[in-house]
């Protein structure tokens, strides 16, 4: 008689004998698992509703700018005019996500699981700091595609997609800094508390509040008020980087010759953005 | 090498509250209760082994590494499970478990494989896909040993597992801590303020009190000399302990019930004859099985 086939033996406890990977691998899994918890990646379907929404909406947004654009003699928007016209919306997606990452650890008591294993606290907020401006990036890009591949090729010529990419270029460069300036205003206030709800209102209101102050101030003073009074919104701000920069005629903010200034705010709010999250997860009691 | 060693350790917070004063204590391989009663520095001890607080005096070395300077090294050979809830409820376990065997650097493949295993070790099978928010307090109490145990740490640190268990939790619990210590062949740190509940899986003791070391031993040692015989009389218990007392035995009395130190089958014998001497009616004599708690009672009566 053959023997029962298909038993089942417990093999008991196995040790792990394999491979260790450094700390860098460690804080890219950490900023991975980040990135795709930020788009609800590998969580429930409510978490994806809202991040695949805003996503999906920026998207259709520039597939009509792009469809109108192709019916006139010059396009609308430029990449980078789109990227500042799009700040707004999608500082609110930051406004979401930024509590989804700092918040939600926080909330969960998840940062002594975290701290009790090879990476630094640095490295965490390091890696969380990188996910949001991926995230954040993402939020850009995906319009920017859409729109490159709309322009590049409803003409059909091959010379086209090349002049199609030398301007992409510079709307990939402001959709960048867009990115880490957001997300190092974003995520250092959702690192404070764990009620995601407080977060979200603190970023809104660091985004939305500022903005009609500055709005005002540079509608009805003139000269060189008018002109620094950008820098009093991080969007407004944002923008008038890009304007420094790039030249752009939307002239969304007022800079006069004071671009430069608008550029070192932009790297001060960055560097200070991050050295301050750093900061806050060093003391941060785990 | 022992698990950990301490050095006069002293950890301050504040400047005015005292959680570890003066601790010097080895840990040897085993599987360690840490006993003493809430706030007597027990998960203070524990964070200061991960690196997750400095010390403000003394020293403490993990698997004779230090925890400041070679956090790294420490930690990639330490578990940890807290003592409060620190999972993330909308996401399931088996997800969350291989996010963290990640972040303790197992590569990708190998961190899904530990997880499933790891959590079918803690008696989580299908129920692993689930998300954790809907899970009972038993069951995230299972997740946070997996996390804890995902990487084959070489020591596990266990901050009060059985925390808000039902009875028969608690005893699925410690005797999944025994099977770690035992079958698995990793060392094990338990924290417990019920020393009755984890004397019956641990091979060696220590017991602080307000951030000192009360007394730390293996169990055998603690139970060896322990032996110890229970007498009940009517009456006459002073003249059975001066007649004891006068024939040599270790006598100690506990309101109506005389203690005396086995030493041999003489003691038994002595007894006899002592109560038969003095005419007393004899209830109980009975070969009382030591309870660790009272050691440590013990202990602390005569500090």
């Amino acid at each position: 008689m053959p023997e029962a086939s298909g038993v089942i033996h417990d093999i008991g406890y196995q040790r792990y004998n394999g491979p260790r990977l450094s700390r860098r691998y460690s804080t890219w899994s950490i900023y991975v698992h980040s990135l795709r918890s930020a788009f609800g990646l590998g969580r429930t379907a409510k978490a994806k509703v809202l991040p695949a929404g805003m996503f999906a909406l920026a998207c259709l947004a520039s597939l009509i700018i792009v469809i109108v654009s192709s019916q006139l003699p010059e396009p609308i928007l430029t990449y980078v005019g789109l990227v500042s016209t799009f700040t707004y919306a999608i500082t609110a997606f930051a406004a979401i996500v930024a509590p989804e990452l700092a918040s939600r650890d926080l909330r969960n008591s998840l940062l002594p699981l975290y701290f009790s294993r090879p990476p630094h606290r640095t490295n965490y907020a390091l890696a969380k700091f990188g996910a949001l401006a991926t995230a954040v990036f993402v939020m850009f890009a995906g319009p920017l595609l859409i729109m490159f591949i709309g322009l590049a090729f409803s003409s059909g010529g091959i010379g086209d997609v090349v002049v199609e990419l030398v301007d992409l270029a510079p709307g990939i460069t402001a959709a960048l800094i867009h990115a880490i300036v957001i997300a190092a205003i974003a995520l250092p206030l959702a690192s404070l508390t764990g009620r995601r709800v407080f977060a979200t209102g603190m970023i809104i209101a660091v985004f939305l509040l500022s903005a009609p102050i500055s709005g005002a101030l540079q509608s009805f003073s003139s000269g060189d008020a008018a002109y620094l009074a950008g820098l009093l919104n991080p969007v407004n701000l944002l923008n008038g980087v890009d304007e420094w920069l790039f030249g752009t005629t939307e002239d969304l903010t007022l800079i006069g010759r004071y671009g430069s200034i608008y550029g070192v705010a932009a790297l001060l709010i960055a560097v200070l953005g991050i050295t301050l999250l750093m900061w806050r997860y060093k003391k941060v009691k785990a | 090498m022992n698990l950990i060693e301490t050095e006069s350790l002293e950890k301050r917070y504040g400047g005015t509250v005292t959680a570890l004063a003066d601790l010097t204590v080895t840990i040897e391989p085993g599987i360690v209760g840490l006993v003493g009663a809430n706030g007597a520095g027990k998960s203070t001890l524990i964070k200061l082994s991960l690196g997750l607080l400095e010390p403000t005096g003394g020293k403490i070395r993990v698997l004779g590494l230090d925890p400041l300077n070679d956090g790294d090294a420490v930690r990639a050979r330490v578990g940890y499970m807290p003592e409060h809830d620190c999972l993330p409820p909308d996401v399931s376990a088996a997800e969350f478990v291989t996010h963290m065997a990640r972040v303790s650097g197992l590569p990708p493949a190998a961190a899904r494989e530990r997880a499933s295993e790891t959590l079918r070790h803690v008696g989580l099978y299908e129920e692993r896909y689930r998300q954790i928010g809907g899970y009972s307090t038993g069951m995230k109490q299972r997740v946070k040993l997996a996390q804890a145990l995902v990487h084959d740490p070489e020591l596990l640190l266990l901050d009060e597992p059985t925390n808000g268990l039902d009875p028969e939790g608690r005893r699925a619990m410690l005797t999944l801590v025994h099977r770690i210590g035992n079958e698995f062949g990793i060392s094990v740190v338990v924290c417990s303020h019920l020393l009755g509940e984890i004397e019956r899986i641990c091979t060696s003791l220590v017991a602080i009190e307000n951030g000192r070391l009360l007394r730390s031993a293996s169990l055998s040692s603690m139970t060896q000399h322990s032996d110890i015989l229970m007498i009940e009389v009517d009456d006459g218990e002073d003249a059975l302990t001066q007649r004891l007392t006068g024939d040599g035995l270790a006598v100690r009395r506990k309101e109506r019930i005389l203690m005396v130190t086995l030493n041999g089958d003489d003691t038994f014998d002595t007894i006899r004859d002592a109560v038969a001497d003095l005419d007393l009616s004899l209830h109980r004599l009975e070969q009382h099985r030591h309870q660790v708690a009272d050691l440590f009672r013990e202990e602390v009566s005569h500090a």
